[in-house]
């Protein structure tokens, strides 16, 4: 195939543990470390596979958030994609509007594969791709841990809770990634320099015509009630006294 | 007053007991009726034991392609055309419902709210961000159609009731063909289901190699536990995926959870924190999961396990 996209968002270092504002107007996110989405660069690292096989031309990133977006990119473009697409907006987007944005995106470029993550570990919606391929009006392989292609057929392995569901899907079609669909690359020092020379168009959101006002209303953020620290035993037979006692155990 | 369709999960043969977690979110918005949608079920006693639910007003039955198993862009369009009369649309937060919805709310064009954890008001939730690190309250404004997945860990499952009516109702949509199903790979064992067990015996890298494992499905053999993992444990190729519990895996909430050989990292924390009582044990007295655990017990799994047994016979 021609073309694969591959959509990334920035989201908050899965290893940063964020806080609720006091006032519950938001969660702090000012001045943490940003990383790509940990399922995108999955999605990544698949699509640059596919285009290390041959079985793909071109891979191009495609973002939308803010100018910052760009240093997320710049790591994507490092770790191989061809060239970048950032639609730029400050904004905060509710899934059916990235979705709505990417379709956009979509139609104009023409892929025979567009790659996202399962979910942003942000928001966990866990909507975006599912979405996007509602619009498009396309099949969509969620929870992936095996694609390969063959001629215009991806055979997809989905990780579902019952186990390890396979599927057929003519191309095009949306594919999200799981965890375990690989491990993504790590990015050396001169592909990062070599990444400099590479395009990332900026798309202003006005100019794509999408109905992206958010439609819910987000009141307030709660911080989670803590389960409050239990205690230690020193023995087994302590550990199943107190099981008894708390009547799960036999 | 409000109408509500809750999209039943199923196997073909029984209904899943998400349904009536989904069954008892629903009850909590004040509306009309409740009622429930089986879509290609092979068998009936799927809609009879929806029709069985507590509070369940009606159940629908949508007969699709022979043995078509559940794709979500063959069932989203039905979905989509059915949901007209309805003002909420509710489908359990499983791997099911999270494949399936968005693209139904995509299809109406209406956001979608995933993983509610709690019903605030009529149009008023609060679903959990950050793998649970925060939790939000969103209210969907009026005129709006309320398409959301429910966390099955945050509501308990409703019991029977008064049988609710059983109808067949034929859906005019165009069904796509460019998406097959070619085969479903089961880990399943003869042990509890994963999402329903009362008791939950896990294990985590510390656990060291498939072989190990055995020690740990003995255990739950003897005290009548499901098993879950960590995701290191999984990624080693210890266990199935099927069995990974945490922000990527199962969101559970077993009346005792034990685990073994796990660090307690948030993301696998996420699924647990509903559990009525955590246990620990580990090797290491500065794992974060002691820091939630109700009950630790430094020291080796290796041993530990044996002695409960032992204790327990
Ligand atoms: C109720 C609500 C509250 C919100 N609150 C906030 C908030 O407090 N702060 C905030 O910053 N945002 C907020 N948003 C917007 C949100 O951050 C997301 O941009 C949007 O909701 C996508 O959700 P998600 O990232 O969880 O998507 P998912 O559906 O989980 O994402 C799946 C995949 O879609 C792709 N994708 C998603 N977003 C983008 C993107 N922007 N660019 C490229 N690819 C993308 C990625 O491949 C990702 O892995 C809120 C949204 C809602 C609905
Ligand atoms: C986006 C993302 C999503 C993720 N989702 C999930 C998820 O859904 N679920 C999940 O579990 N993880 C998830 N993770 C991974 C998570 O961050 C941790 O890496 C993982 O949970 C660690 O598993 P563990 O505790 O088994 O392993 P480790 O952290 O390696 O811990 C092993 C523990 O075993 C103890 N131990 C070793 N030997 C013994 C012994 N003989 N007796 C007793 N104790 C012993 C050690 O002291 C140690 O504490 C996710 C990560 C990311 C980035």
């Amino acid at each position: 195939m021609q073309k694969i996209i591959v959509c990334l968002k920035r989201v908050v270092d899965y290893n940063v543990r964020i806080r609720v504002k006091p006032d519950g107007s938001g969660v702090v996110t000012e001045g943490l470390k940003m990383s790509i989405n940990p399922f995108d660069e999955i999605a990544l690292e698949e699509a640059l596979r596919l285009r290390e096989k041959g079985q793909a031309q071109e891979v191009v990133a495609v973002s939308i958030g803010p100018e910052d977006v760009q240093q997320q990119l710049r790591t994507a473009l490092a770790m191989g994609a061809d060239r970048a697409i950032l639609v730029q907006t400050s904004a905060e987007l509710e899934p059916l509007a990235a979705a709505r944005i990417l379709h956009k995106i979509v139609l104009s470029e023409q892929p025979g594969l567009v790659l996202l993550g399962k979910q942003a570990i942000d928001d966990d919606c866990n909507q975006t791709g599912q979405m996007l391929a509602a619009l498009w009006d396309r099949p969509q392989a969620t929870f992936a841990s095996k694609l390969e292609l063959k001629g215009t057929v991806a055979t997809v392995t989905r990780e579902v809770d019952a186990g390890l569901e396979v599927i057929e899907v003519d191309l095009p079609a949306v594919v999200t990634s799981d965890l375990r669909l690989n491990e993504p690359r790590y990015v050396k020092l001169p592909e990062i320099m070599k990444a400099k020379k590479k395009t990332i168009d900026v798309v202003a959101i006005d100019s794509l015509g999408v109905d992206a006002a958010p439609v819910l209303r987000v009141t307030r953020y709660d911080t989670p009630p803590v389960r409050s620290k239990g205690g230690m035993v020193k023995t087994v037979d302590e550990l199943v006294t107190a099981l008894r006692d708390r009547g799960l155990l036999a | 007053m409000s109408r509500i369709l809750i999209i039943g999960e199923h196997d073909g043969r029984q209904l899943n007991q998400s349904t009536a977690r989904c069954v008892a979110c629903a009850a909590a918005i004040n509306s009309a009726s409740i009622e429930i949608v089986v879509l290609g079920a092979s068998s009936n006693d799927v809609a009879s034991a929806a029709a069985a639910l507590a509070g369940v007003t009606g159940v629908l039955t949508v007969r699709t392609a022979a043995g078509s198993p559940a794709l979500a862009a063959v069932l989203a369009p039905q979905i989509a055309a059915l949901a007209a009369g309805y003002d909420y649309v509710l489908a359990p937060s499983t791997t099911f419902g999270k494949d399936l919805l968005p693209r139904v709310a995509a299809l109406l064009g209406v956001p979608q709210l995933s993983d509610v954890m709690s019903v605030l008001g009529p149009r008023t939730f609060q679903r959990p961000i950050y793998a649970g690190n925060a939790l939000v309250t969103i209210e969907v404004p009026d005129g709006t159609k309320v398409v959301a997945t429910v966390r099955g860990a945050s509501f308990k499952p409703v019991g029977t009731g008064p049988v609710a009516p059983i109808r067949a109702v034929e859906v005019s949509a165009s069904l796509p063909t460019h998406t097959r199903f070619v085969e479903l790979r089961s880990g399943k064992a003869d042990r509890p289901d994963l999402q329903t067990a009362r008791l939950v015996v896990s294990g985590g890298r510390g656990v060291g190699s498939a072989e190990n494992f055995a020690l740990l499905y003995k255990f739950a053999e003897q005290i009548g536990a499901a098993v879950g993992a960590s995701r290191a444990a999984v990624d080693a190729g210890f266990v199935p995926n099927d069995m990974q519990v945490g922000q990527t895996g199962k969101i559970i909430a077993p009346e005792l959870y034990m685990a073994f050989g796990i660090s307690g990292a948030i993301q696998h924390l996420t699924g647990i924190k509903d559990a009525g009582t955590i246990v620990a044990v580990n090797k290491d007295g500065e794992a974060p999961i002691f820091e939630i655990a109700d009950i630790g017990l430094v020291g080796d799994l290796f041993e530990i396990i044996p002695e409960i047994e032992k204790r327990l016979r």
